[in-house]
């Protein structure tokens, strides 16, 4: 719905100052956080006093948190593989399929995204103790995958009904056989979108807790689980540097998400 | 034409592998606890009488849901406004406020919660501005306490209702409010009679949505709330890892769940969860 173009009044005033002031309350902690992990100091204050590379020494100077970077990576990386793999394909069956019990299956593969994820990960601990297979990246990757498929299915499906069929049907009509046109038109048009969604569920797998936590072993942690363990003794300052090392992937994320969609769109004008 | 119908049903089979990989690590694990909840040496409902006979059990699901309602009242408050505002913007203007609201969603939960531990500790950023306006003498303690849990629920859960209510307000026809006001409607008159009651499925989808959510919430009620702040999801966890009852565990994440999902049922037939979730601009 566009502006009616009358914006004066008591009434767009106050929504106005209420929406600022609840904009500012969801940027500013983000922001301060990233302030505070260049602070100087030895407490996080505000204001820093001098500002400085101190944390992030601690952050990255040190074998264990180096460690856990690398063991998220493996962990993201492999639930990307699988969720987006399985996610195109289920993509195309709910776009594309038609068969009884398309809506009920498709709220099923959603369905990750609303049980809570406390018992979905002690659900998946019961279930890897039981084959001896708890404390393994593979176990973690498996787990994040059943999260992360949802996201993927969301962006495929919709970048899906953007896309003009007649493209394909053209592609057809001039010969080409159903996996020709699938692999030459179909595919490279939806790509954007398609690495938009591996983008997010790297993301969703680096960002998780939960799963993580319960499934990790004393030697196998990712950077989600230290902060978790850090932060139950104290409110540890190196934390702002490894916060901000997150927000950063987010923001890395969103920005080439971003980038690709508009890519993707840039042909038909 | 069976070429069709065969082409349908081969195009059904892609879906087999997702749903064998959710089949086997999500449903088959949950059904397990279902299980455990009910099985020990033989079928009984013990835990669920556990769960009920006992006061705090009885305590922490009141708390749960006390804070639940809480939080989706805190977030539908200050979330409408920045929809509705968001909504009558320009797309352009609209699209780049929204990152605003996107970042914080797609940052890890374990972040935002740390964020705001730094800012409502007892030197933290809320207590010196206090101080220093001479709004308060002392550091107010605004951490470890349910002050603490409903800032911090509300920070992770507010863009959940800003985007629901969004991708429902982005769907209603400016032209209504226009005919509205050409028809000598004021603007609030305008706002009260069309628009408000044309947004109201965005308010019943956000409002059950961070409900729902709310009720299984972990790390920020885990990290910010004090000894008597406990929930039912760290109830679960407690047990699971420290006590070690796991059929009592089982029976708690069983009720927690099938809340859940009689939520989910709910929300799907208001609003469609993609739908939100393609909001992010």
């Amino acid at each position: 719905m566009a502006d009616d173009g009358q914006r004066t009044g008591p009434g767009t005033l106050a929504i106005t100052t209420l929406t600022s002031v609840t904009l500012l309350f969801l940027l500013a902690p983000v922001v301060i956080i990233v302030i505070l992990s260049f602070s100087g100091a030895e407490f996080l204050r505000f204001p820093p006093p001098s500002l400085s590379l101190r944390w992030y020494e601690r952050f990255l100077g040190a074998v264990a948190w180096r460690r856990a970077i690398l063991v998220s990576t493996e962990v993201a990386s492999l639930t990307t593989l699988l969720a987006t793999g399985l996610g195109l394909l289920a993509s195309l069956a709910l776009v594309r399929g038609r068969f009884r019990g398309k809506g009920a299956l498709y709220a099923f593969v959603l369905s990750p995204m609303i049980v809570p994820t406390v018992i979905t990960a002690i659900a998946l601990y019961f279930f890897f103790s039981r084959l001896r297979a708890t404390g393994s990246v593979v176990a973690m990757a498996l787990g994040h995958t059943v999260l992360a498929l949802p996201v993927v299915v969301i962006i495929i499906v919709a970048t899906l009904q953007g896309f003009d069929l007649r493209l394909e049907q053209a592609a057809l009509s001039l010969g080409a056989s159903r996996m020709t046109a699938l692999r030459r038109i179909t595919l490279p048009l939806i790509l954007p979108g398609i690495f938009s969604a591996a983008l997010f569920a790297f993301l969703t797998s680096f960002d998780e807790l939960l799963i993580a936590l319960f499934l990790s072993g004393s030697e196998i942690q990712t950077l989600t689980v230290r902060i978790w363990n850090s932060l139950l003794l104290e409110v540890d300052p190196t934390i702002a540097a490894v916060s901000a090392f997150l927000i950063g992937l987010t923001s890395l994320v969103l920005g080439a998400s971003a980038l690709a969609r508009r890519r993707g769109e840039a042909p038909e004008g | 034409m069976t070429g069709e119908r065969r082409e349908a049903l081969r195009h059904a089979l892609l879906l087999v592998p997702a749903l064998l990989l959710l089949v086997a690590l999500f449903a088959y694990p949950l059904a397990g606890i279902v299980n455990r909840s009910v099985y020990r040496n033989g079928y009984t409902l013990d835990a669920y009488r556990q769960v009920i006979g006992v006061s705090v059990y009885v305590q922490v699901i009141a708390r749960t849901f006390r804070t639940a309602a809480l939080v989706t009242l805190l977030c539908l408050a200050m979330g409408y406004p920045v929809a509705y505002r968001l909504a009558t913007l320009r797309p352009r203007t609209a699209r780049l406020l929204m990152i605003v609201v996107v970042l914080p969603f797609f940052t890890s939960v374990i972040v935002r919660t740390y964020a705001w531990m730094v800012l409502l500790g007892r030197t933290g950023l809320v207590n010196e501005a206090l101080t220093a306006l001479g709004l308060t003498r002392a550091p107010l303690p605004l951490l470890y306490n349910q002050a603490g849990v409903l800032v911090g629920m509300t920070y992770v859960l507010l863009p959940y209702m800003v985007l629901t209510l969004y991708s429902v307000m982005r769907g209603i026809d400016g032209g209504l409010i226009r005919a509205a006001h050409s028809l000598g409607a004021s603007r609030f008159q305008a706002f009260r009679r069309i628009f408000l009651p044309l947004s109201l499925p965005g308010v019943a989808g956000g409002t059950l949505l961070v409900f729902i959510l709310s009720l299984g919430f972990f790390i920020t009620p885990a990290l910010m709330g004090g000894p008597s702040d406990v929930m039912i999801a760290m109830l679960i966890e407690r047990e699971v890892e420290i006590t070690l009852n796991w059929a009592f565990a089982s029976a708690l994440a069983v009720i927690l769940l099938a809340l859940t999902l009689i939520g989910f049922v709910g929300y799907n037939r208001i609003i469609r969860l993609e739908r939100v979730f393609e909001g992010r601009g």
